[in-house]
């Protein structure tokens, strides 16, 4: 169905829908999350629930898995909370479900406005970065949902850690909206309102706990699936090298002990590392990975001690080693911490010695079958 | 973050106390502490905590800071050096 302009679907509201619900239309499918509809004088407004559902949960465990996580969005637009009147306040998100979810269930008892941006289904702080979360979109927004016929102040709280991609100047230039910079996390919003929209600076500032860091893991892992396939069939055909030129049954016993090598620098670079990221000393990410890696890598040789020589235990640290640090040094990306001049400058040295690394784990550990 | 420290010396953060009006705007949007205002001028406090998402310089009313702004993603760096610029962006990694 074609979209149709604001007037027109205000005027003839009254028509519209079977009897039994005014807000069904034909070829839209009421979200579970609605639970009613406020009237403006623009149009209905979607009022949203303040709890999760099964369904909500559900899907927040998939996108953790990085299951069907690029498409996990909800429409944009103009929604509520409470029974909002022009004068409550009006709360800016993006439109990836997990962070809707996640601001919803802080606004339990609150009466407010909530303007949900097209940001092609990505977080604040990713979009804000890629500039989608822009001014542009901000005021694109403010002026599709007619939000000046809503509510009879100017004031937008915007999340903190949009302010990459939006300038607050240029968004009061562009509709007429004061930009209000609200708090960095979604459970600080109670706080901030009650305080007349004030900030602590602690509510300014990005953290990273353990409980952070530990959700991330699962998309960390799911990103390795595909070269994982591709390492076990190299270590299955570097394995079987050996005096007999290619041995099956080395190929099969070997490789599967390099496979447990590799596997054990992908947990130890992409579990351990980013887990004990606080602990781990040094400050370059490469380096975190590679003592994490040192000491799995160990343990691993340790527990594979009866069926290994001196080489074949250095080919395996070597690998456990070099997996481990490229994988610490991904998590980069991850942090909200790291600057695009650092991780440049640590890859710059890191990655010449990860190859060597590398390089050494297969030379030794093709070169231990010959030193039999 | 005071339990986060990553490299020193590297962030490309400037600020130009000439032009700086005080108005304490990069106080506010920076997620990490790394300016404070005194006596209507900013000041830079903590230069190695700076992350250069780039906040307080599109936030800034008088341009007084310049940052190359760009995401710490080892990832997006690569795709960047074996893409270019244009090509990468994070669509093609699935970072964020
Ligand atoms: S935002 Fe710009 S003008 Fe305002 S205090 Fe900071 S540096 Fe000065
Ligand atoms: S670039 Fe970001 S982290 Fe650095 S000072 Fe500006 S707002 Fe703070």
């Amino acid at each position: 169905m074609q979209p149709k302009p604001a007037e027109e679907i205000a005027c003839c509201e009254p028509s519209y829908g079977p009897q039994s619900s005014p807000y069904e239309r034909s070829g839209y499918r009421l979200c579970l999350f609605v639970e009613d509809f406020v009237q403006t004088p623009v149009r209905p407004v979607p009022k949203v629930k303040t709890d999760l559902s099964s369904i909500d949960i559900f899907g927040t465990i998939k996108t953790r898995l990085n299951i069907s996580r690029m498409n996990y969005k909800v429409a944009p637009g103009l929604y509520c909370v409470g029974n909002p009147n022009p004068k409550s306040p009006v709360l800016v998100t993006a439109n990836y479900k997990l962070t809707f979810d996640v601001l919803r269930k802080q606004l339990s008892g609150l009466d407010v406005w909530i303007l949900v941006l097209d940001t092609q289904g990505i977080n604040v702080w990713c979009s804000a970065g890629k500039r989608i979360f822009s001014t542009e979109e901000v005021v694109r927004s403010v002026r599709h949902s007619c939000l000046d016929q809503v509510v009879a102040h100017r004031k937008l709280i915007l999340p903190q850690l949009s302010a990459t991609g939006v300038s607050a100047q240029q968004v009061k230039k562009g509709c007429g909206f004061e930009v209000v910079w609200g708090p960095v996390r979604a459970n600080d919003i109670k706080p901030f309102l009650d305080n007349g929209m004030k900030a602590e600076p602690e509510m300014r500032q990005v953290t990273f706990s353990f409980r952070e860091r530990v959700v991330l893991i699962p998309v960390e892992l799911t990103q390795i699936l595909k070269p994982l396939l591709w390492l076990i069939v190299i270590a299955f055909l570097l394995s079987g090298i050996g005096w007999d030129v290619f041995s099956i049954k080395a190929a099969w016993l070997r490789g599967l002990m390099l496979i447990a090598a590799a596997v054990t620098g992908i947990i130890s670079g992409a579990v351990l590392a980013p887990a004990f990221l606080p602990w781990i000393p040094t400050r370059t990410f490469a380096l975190k990975g590679g003592i994490t890696g040192l000491i799995t890598g160990a343990g691993i040789v340790w527990l594979l001690w009866e069926k290994l020589d001196g080489w074949g235990a250095l080919g395996l640290i070597f690998c456990t080693l070099a997996i481990s640090s490229y994988m610490a040094m991904n998590f980069t990306g991850s942090t909200p911490f790291t600057s695009m001049s650092g991780v440049e400058k640590e890859m710059r040295k890191a990655i010449p010695l990860q190859m060597i690394a590398g390089l050494m784990a297969v030379v030794v550990w093709v070169g231990s079958a010959f030193a039999r | 973050m005071k339990d986060f420290r990553y490299l020193s010396g590297v962030s490309t953060l400037k600020l130009d106390d000439a032009s700086c009006v005080g108005c304490g705007m990069c106080e506010i949007v920076c997620p990490h502490r790394v300016m404070t205002v005194e006596n209507h001028k900013a000041k830079v406090v903590d230069h190695d905590g700076c992350m250069e998402c780039g906040a307080c310089a599109t936030n800034c009313p008088s341009n007084a800071i310049a940052v190359t702004p760009g995401v710490g993603c080892a990832a997006a760096i690569i795709s960047t050096w074996l893409k270019g610029k244009e090509a990468s962006s994070c669509s093609g990694v699935k970072c964020c």
